[in-house]
């Protein structure tokens, strides 16, 4: 399962992000999440303390239940890895574009 | 969390009427009404809510399941109900398949946790075939009172 370099030679890359969205990873940034993980070749895991889920199903992710903090590592493996480490990377450095500010139907 | 921490028995509905997302809402959103869970006159208010978090992104998740919610300084704990629509109803889904389970949530602002869990939760369920299976073939509230009990206590709910 944990082939770092198969028959075909493809990589696993990892990164380690941090939840830093006030609400957690809910709805909308697990919809984010799952929908660029989707457009990227690899195999996309999200990888917690007690669970290890398909980033490209957004049922998987919100299972992670991943509050404020939390500590994930996104690890991907295909030939595109590298790219996609990048993009859903981004994804949490950029706090999947939510305002820190509390807004009513922000959730 | 469990289904029974935050699903009002009452507002459960096995057949909804509508036949659009705003009507489905608004249908639960009053069933939660009847259920004393929700105060007659913040309906508006929260259905409104409902909708513009839909605006943002629809909260179809695929395989014809729907999680509209919204945070409402309203309530003073998470509160929610499940219905089934036996037509389906198209709710802009991100894989297009009309909806016919709904999980609708509402929470109050500053419990952000309890909702991840509630969300949690459910997703877990749906991910097994046979609990979306019998869930859907439904016939009474009563039905998706039993399939919910089941849930909680055989399911892998932490």
């Amino acid at each position: 399962m944990t082939t770092c370099l198969d028959a075909m030679s493809q990589p696993t890359i990892s990164r380690e992000v941090v939840v830093g969205i006030q609400q957690g990873l809910h709805a909308r940034p697990a919809d984010l999440l799952a929908r660029e993980a989707r457009k990227w070749q690899s195999r996309i895991e999200l990888v917690a303390k007690t669970q290890r889920v398909d980033g490209k199903s957004i049922l998987d992710v919100l299972t992670l239940a991943a509050e404020a903090g939390t500590r994930l590592v996104v690890e991907a493996t295909g030939p595109d890895a590298q790219e996609a480490i990048e993009a859903i990377g981004g994804l949490f450095d950029r706090n999947f574009n939510e305002q820190s500010n509390d807004k009513e139907t922000d959730s | 969390m469990k289904f029974s921490d935050f699903v009002a028995v009452d507002a459960i509905r096995s057949d909804v009427e509508a036949d659009t997302k705003q009507g489905v809402i608004r249908e639960m959103a009053e069933a939660l009404v009847e259920a004393g869970k929700i105060a007659p006159g913040e309906l508006e208010g929260i259905v409104k809510a409902i909708m513009k978090r839909e605006d943002l992104g629809s909260t179809g998740i695929g395989r014809g399941v729907a999680v509209p919610h919204t945070k409402h300084p309203s309530v003073d704990r998470l509160v929610g109900t499940v219905a089934v629509s036996r037509k389906g109803i198209d709710f802009e889904s991100l894989d297009g398949e009309p909806v016919h389970l709904f999980f609708l949530l509402v929470s109050p602002p500053d419990r952000p946790g309890d909702h991840l869990r509630a969300l949690e939760n459910i997703s877990r369920q749906l991910r097994d075939d046979g609990f979306c299976r019998r869930l859907k073939a439904s016939a009474t509230p009563a039905d998706i009172e039993h399939l919910l009990e089941e849930a909680d206590s055989h399911g892998i709910v932490t």
